[in-house]
């Protein structure tokens, strides 16, 4: 299978020479198409400060970072952003979905940016929001819908451009839990019917369990990793548990 | 110290928002002693008494459109300040939160409000003492004076006054600073920056809807302002402007959401590059700006009207001149006046009597007389059929109105001496002379009906079908609103009542012919005539026509530049401070397009449309207005002859071209500054 996304030996320094802090400090690990891998981590882990290595919405201080084989560590300007508009999907905690437009036209922006023809945008449009089950609103506004629906919207914002890679960052993290149960569900048909790679990073154990393989990162430090394989859902479930008890205390406030 | 330094902190922190309410401060300190500073310049120009008495007249009259100025600045001043107060309620909220009282906020304020204050009236003064050097220039070119050499010029009497007028309305924006400050609650300033007003849409069909009535309130105001107008009943002008304010509201207030249904139809724009984005942005500011976008549509309409009225009206005049004074001087004088004691005394024999000898002074003289009859007045003349059509339109003229006359040949003398056309009438034929458009059409409808005239029990027709074009003296203007020129046996020597003298003076130079000006033109002044002897002689001369016009064409355009860069300069400054502040209010909108991968290019065009959007949407409309108000403003000031309008409108444009387009760019370049992120970089 082809590797869609290749870390390798990545460092983040924050601070200057008297105070350094590491947040990633020497991490290394390989996506494969059609993956959809989580990353756990306590607050201050590192977790996010990889995310956004990995999204370019931050720089990494040494290592590489290959999307499709394509080094985007230093990546600049109009080229970064072709590159995040064009391979990336992103799914954010708080939907950063824009409030003046419509869901529709939320979703059509991704298309707009990249300069799809009006007509080709309305069918995709329409295809991926039968998909995630959001077509009949369409014609309101993020104030207007809920929570989960609101994170819908911008699932498929983020995929209806066929990126490579679908990156999640705590999606589930603003939602009450028959929300997230219904947007971990789109996820999961994403992957599998629609063979879409995502990362996805939580610090929650049950929206882990969708994943199939989580990477643990603790002190900017891969901890642990655990792969789904043939178990099922509760099983991987309780594995996660047992790790993040492992893990320490200050990830207490899982369940 | 504390509080102090807060201030200069949250000042220096602030300085984004600031840098534009500062500018425009010190722009109109500066403005404001550079119109105020008049009397200074006037030292250092070499000119004449009575262009001296013309500048006095300009300083009194800009004085009091200073005081005008004054309000729309201290308005300007109180608005931007209320509205860069609010944007700091979370801060002020953090204070309070720490311990800080009112009393203390309000002490921040206070000299927050004083070190602008004082650092604006500082460098303002500055530039304005040293811009003012150039505004001489400007007045000795517009009053044709030599600068007898150059001088540093600094008014002290404009300086005190700058300072005072805008201490006080600092210290207006201080008082109501703390009234704003007492009413704060902490709760309120500290939830203030959250978001928990929900975008509201006006519904697009009613949009579209009242887009339509406005367009239709419009038309009808246009309309009413070109059709409904007289020179002298501007009631429907009134009716217009108040139609026209109106439909301005409604049409800004329909404006995004029919523009947005309108663009929506089109699906290749509306979906094309971020062109959603900006029509959303400008729907979604659309509601809290509709107030200002009309204010600021109405002045611009103001600002263009008064500034193009000036310019043309100052060179109508300038054009005038020549053709309206063909002589170097006409004097006339009543043809029997009681001081003559039933011993008529022509005005050459009136002249002589003083000293003013008319074969010395005088290269070539005409000396005609002008005959009154009661027979004849305006109603007889025009006929009762056109006096009853026009005499509610014109409610000054009366059907009584005596009318004066004159032989053809008498007539015919001073035409060849003008270089104007002389007449010729059969003997019962009457013709008409006159350059004053107004009354000459109602007089051309008479004519033009064969209208005929009984005098002294003989019948006259028209000899013409329409005014002969002319007149019988020098004027700063046209005025000659109807001379009737009857055969010469028509007119009985008894109804003779005035005499007209017109001359060329002797003398090649200036200076020559200026003696003899002075001679005429300042008997009144000079004591040692007895007054008796000149009766109520008057002399309207070449050289003092061109003074008072040229003083009068440079009050109007210095008092139009005036207003006009204020109001320009008070637009641009509301909409700039809007504009910045939309800016970071909506950073996140930007930063989540730049998260999902757009173009930093893209997103800067977003942002020049959308504030594009905002300034030339207000420009466009208050031009359209404009084409209609310069047509009906050229209407009003037809007496002063025919509107140059092109020159005027010329000015304008580059005055609004370099002012408003400033501002523009200083809100476009501010703007990108704000939303600049630091993804990626």
């Amino acid at each position: 299978m082809a590797e869609v996304l290749e870390v390798r030996n990545i460092e983040k320094y924050y601070g200057n020479k008297g105070n350094l802090t590491k947040a990633i400090d020497n991490i290394s690990f390989k996506i494969e198409k059609g993956e959809f891998v989580g990353i756990m981590g306590a607050s201050g882990s590192g977790k996010s400060t990889l995310l956004n290595c990995i999204s370019t919405i931050d720089r990494v201080t040494a290592g590489s970072i290959k999307v499709n084989g394509e080094e985007i560590t230093n990546l600049k300007g109009n080229k970064l952003n072709k590159f995040r508009r064009e391979e990336l999907g992103f799914i954010f905690q708080d939907f950063n979905l824009l409030d003046t437009l419509s869901c529709y036209e939320n979703i059509a922006l991704a298309l707009t940016i990249q300069k799809v023809p009006a007509k080709e945008i309305q069918k995709r449009v329409k295809e991926v929001s039968e998909k995630l089950g959001i077509t009949d609103i369409l014609k309101k506004y993020p104030y207007q819908v809920s929570g989960g629906q609101k994170q819908r919207v911008a699932s498929a914002r983020a995929i209806i451009t066929n990126p490579k890679l679908v990156l999640a960052d705590e999606p589930t993290g603003a939602l009450d839990s028959k929300a997230a149960r219904m947007l971990l569900e789109n996820f999961e048909y994403l992957n599998k019917i629609m063979n879409a790679t995502i990362l996805m990073v939580t610090h929650d154990a049950f929206t882990a369990s969708y994943a199939n393989r989580i990477l643990f990162i603790k002190d900017g430090k891969i901890f642990n990793e655990l792969v789904k394989g043939n178990d099922t859902r509760k099983q991987f479930f309780e594995k996660i548990i047992e790790v993040v008890t492992l893990l320490g205390g200050d990830l207490n406030d899982v369940i | 110290m504390m509080s102090f330094k807060l201030a200069f902190k949250s000042m220096k922190k602030n300085m984004k928002d600031y840098v534009i309410y500062f500018l425009t401060l010190v722009l109109g300190v500066a403005i404001f002693y550079i119109f105020n500073s008049l009397d200074a310049q006037q030292a250092m120009l070499e000119m004449s008494e009575s262009k001296r008495q013309i500048i006095d007249l300009m300083i009194q009259m800009l004085g009091g459109v200073s005081v005008f100025v004054s309000f729309v600045l201290g308005f300007l001043i109180v608005f931007a300040n209320n509205f860069l107060i609010k944007r700091r309620k979370k801060e002020f909220g953090l204070y309070m939160l720490l311990g800080m009282g009112k009393g203390g906020i309000s002490k921040i304020l206070l000299i927050e409000t004083l070190l602008i204050g004082i650092f604006s009236l500082a460098i303002g003064l500055l530039i304005g003492v040293f811009a003012s050097q150039f505004m001489s220039v400007l007045v000795a070119n517009l009053f044709e004076a030599d600068m007898t050499e150059y001088k540093f010029i600094f008014s002290q009497s404009a300086l005190i006054k700058t300072i005072i007028y805008f201490a006080i309305i600092y210290i207006i924006v201080m008082l109501l600073n703390l009234f704003t400050t007492s009413k704060y609650k902490l709760i309120d300033l500290l939830t203030a920056n959250r978001k928990n007003e929900k975008v509201k849409f006006r519904n697009p069909i009613l949009s579209v809807l009242i887009f339509i009535v406005s367009v239709v309130v419009l038309g009808i105001a246009y309309y009413l302002a070109i059709t409904e107008i007289t020179s002298e009943m501007p009631t429907g002008v009134l009716v217009a402007i108040a139609l026209g304010c109106v439909g301005t509201f409604l049409f800004f207030y329909s404006l995004s959401g029919f523009l947005l249904k309108f663009i929506q139809t089109s699906k290749k724009i509306y979906m094309k590059n971020l062109n959603m984005f900006v029509l959303r942005q400008v729907n979604s500011q659309v509601n809290t700006t509709t107030f200002s976008m009309t204010i600021i549509s109405v002045l611009l309409f103001l600002t263009i009207c008064i500034f193009s009225s000036a310019i043309s009206l100052n060179n109508t005049m300038t054009q005038q001149l020549e053709e309206c004074n063909p002589v170097d001087i006409t004097v006339y004088r009543s043809a029997n006046h009681m001081s003559d004691n039933g011993n008529p005394k022509t005005v050459a024999e009136t002249l002589k009597s003083i000293g003013i000898d008319p074969e010395e002074c005088f290269s070539e003289y005409i000396e005609v007389p002008v005959y009154v009859t009661e027979e004849l007045t305006f109603g007889k003349g025009v006929g009762d059929e056109i006096f009853n059509s026009i005499k509610n339109d014109y409610t000054a003229v009366t059907y009584d109105q005596l009318e004066r006359a004159m032989k053809v040949s008498d007539y015919n003398k001073v035409a060849k001496m003008f270089g104007k056309q002389e007449i010729t009438l059969n003997g019962n034929e009457y013709a008409i002379v006159g350059d004053y458009a107004t009354v000459v059409e109602i007089r051309n409808k008479a004519l033009a009906s064969g209208h005929e005239i009984e005098l002294n029990g003989q019948t006259y027709k028209p000899a013409y079908s329409e005014c002969v074009y002319g007149f019988i003296s020098d004027s700063t203007q046209p005025m000659e609103t109807g001379l009737f020129i009857f055969p010469d046996n028509a007119l009985k020597e008894e109804w003779k009542t005035y005499n007209y003298l017109n001359a060329n003076y002797v003398g090649e130079t200036e200076e020559e012919k200026q003696a003899i000006e002075d001679k005429i033109v300042n008997l009144s002044e000079d004591d040692s005539i007895n007054a008796s002897e000149v009766g109520d002689m008057m002399a309207l001369s070449k050289i003092t026509n061109y003074e008072a016009s040229k003083g009068i064409g440079s009050i109007v355009t210095f008092i139009g530049l005036y207003l006009g860069v204020i109001f320009l300069i008070s637009c641009a400054a509301i909409l700039a401070l809007k504009q910045l502040s939309e800016s970071a209010d909506n950073k996140e909108r930007y930063d989540i397009l730049r998260k999902i991968g757009t173009d930093e290019k893209m997103i800067n065009t977003a942002l020049f449309k959308q504030i594009a959007i905002f300034y030339m949407i207000p420009l466009a409309l208050a031009i359209i207005h404009s084409i209609f108000g310069i047509i009906t403003a050229g209407k009003i000031l037809e007496m002063f002859g025919k509107q140059d309008v092109l020159g005027g409108i010329i000015t304008t444009a580059i005055l609004i071209v370099i002012i408003y387009g400033g501002y523009f760019l200083a809100t476009y370049f501010g703007s990108k500054s704000i939303i600049k992120s630091k993804i990626g970089n």
